[in-house]
């Protein structure tokens, strides 16, 4: 990521294969862990974190030629901060019950490592039309990972994805999933799995 | 007056074991993977979280029912808040620059990333969210929370260093195991759930 001359294609295989958020980039843990406990609610914070860093990738890139360096990070979080804030907006008038779940995490994408990382690494070097291509990429793979970890703890927590029954009947739910323990452990196997088949793979 | 005194001891406690914010709310979670490799280290990060976090919680909780709630201004609530944790951070930055310089060497990148530590955001979040209307009982949340990262961080850090020496799973090395630590870690701490409200 360091040469300065970053294409359209090269920003969407990192997002969404080389430097997938969470998985390569051990970034933006606390949204990860904590809304996993069902697809619905990582669904929804996906979307809004896509939302907010398309925004603010844009954003950043639109003012990259203004920014003093000591002060670019005030400048990145204070741009998120707004942007966080139209969004928690919206989900409190639209999706009242949602915003009501996610609770305190929605202000929290504000310090979400990832955009805050791809505005320093891409945003702020980049023409407007790679940083949102950059933006939209690795906002699908944050949201594909939220959802894979959500679909795993739901399944074994409660038998059902989306609410829907899938499991059999003498399937016997497994609580410890909803927990913090269910969150930290199976994000643990899942990173312990892509370093094998990446391994294998060499 | 001791029922008082009492009442703050209790959230004091509770904050940092029972509803600690690293094991109960997963803030916090980006430094307490990746600063916990060495246990001085971890020490220091957690001292200087404790500083931010303090100072931040306090002036939060002051500007909130000083100047806006008064106002009606609470939809610009979270720019208010990360200007002052931004501001508290810089403030650890240059003080630690002038007095540890190599402390702040070692640091490198993760002081500042302070700022985009979740459990302060959180924290004043929280002291929101959780209606605290009390400037003593905001003081000792906040401080009770930044000790609270200080125990789990160095916790992590104690047994990370002993880890060096086992022999872990070649695709399980790093992250992987660190979470699954992490878990056990809170596993045990919820054994603690329930004891404080």
């Amino acid at each position: 990521m360091s040469s300065n001359a970053m294409t359209v294609k090269d920003v969407v295989k990192a997002g969404l294969w080389t430097e997938i958020p969470v998985l390569r980039l051990i970034l933006g843990m606390c949204p990860t862990l904590a809304v996993t406990t069902a697809v619905k609610p990582a669904l929804t914070m996906g979307l809004s974190v896509m939302f907010v860093l398309i925004c603010s990738n844009i954003m950043v890139s639109l003012i990259r030629n203004l920014l003093k360096p000591h002060l670019r990070i005030l400048m990145f979080t204070l741009t998120i901060a707004t942007f966080v804030t139209i969004a928690d907006m919206f989900l409190k008038a639209f999706m009242p019950k949602m915003s009501e779940a996610l609770g305190p995490y929605v202000p929290l994408i504000i310090v979400n490592c990832i955009i805050i990382a791809r505005a320093e690494a891409c945003a702020s070097k980049c023409g407007i039309l790679v940083s949102a291509v950059d933006a939209i990429c690795m906002g699908i793979g944050f949201t594909v990972v939220l959802c894979i970890l959500a679909s795993i703890r739901e399944v074994l927590a409660t038998g059902t994805i989306l609410g829907i029954m899938v499991m059999p009947k003498s399937f016997v739910p497994l609580a410890a999933m909803q927990m913090p323990v269910g969150a930290f452990i199976t994000l643990g196997l899942i990173l312990g799995l892509v370093n094998f088949l990446t391994a294998k793979k060499a | 007056m001791s029922d008082y005194i009492i009442g703050l001891l209790m959230g004091f406690i509770s904050i940092v074991i029972v509803n600690n914010l690293v094991f109960t709310k997963f803030l916090g979670t980006c430094p307490y993977l990746g600063v916990s490799g060495r246990l001085d280290m971890a020490f220091g990060m957690g001292m200087a979280v404790t500083f931010v976090i303090t100072l931040a919680g306090v002036l939060t909780w002051l500007i909130d029912h000083m100047i806006l709630i008064p106002n009606n201004l609470i939809i610009v609530q979270y720019i208010c808040y990360i200007l002052v944790i931004a501001g508290a951070v810089q403030l650890v930055e240059m003080y630690l620059r002038k007095f540890f310089p190599s402390l702040y060497e070692s640091f490198g990148i993760f002081l500042p990333l302070i700022t985009t530590n979740c459990a302060i955001l959180g924290l004043c979040i929280f002291l929101f969210v959780w209606n605290v209307n009390n400037f003593a009982e905001a003081a000792v949340l906040s401080f009770g929370a930044g000790i609270g990262f200080t125990l789990a961080i160095c916790i992590m850090a104690g047994i990370r260093e002993q880890l060096k020496f086992s022999d872990v799973p070649k695709s399980l090395e790093g992250a992987p195991i660190t979470l699954i630590t992490a878990g056990l870690l809170t596993l045990a701490f919820m054994g603690f759930a329930g004891m404080i409200k």
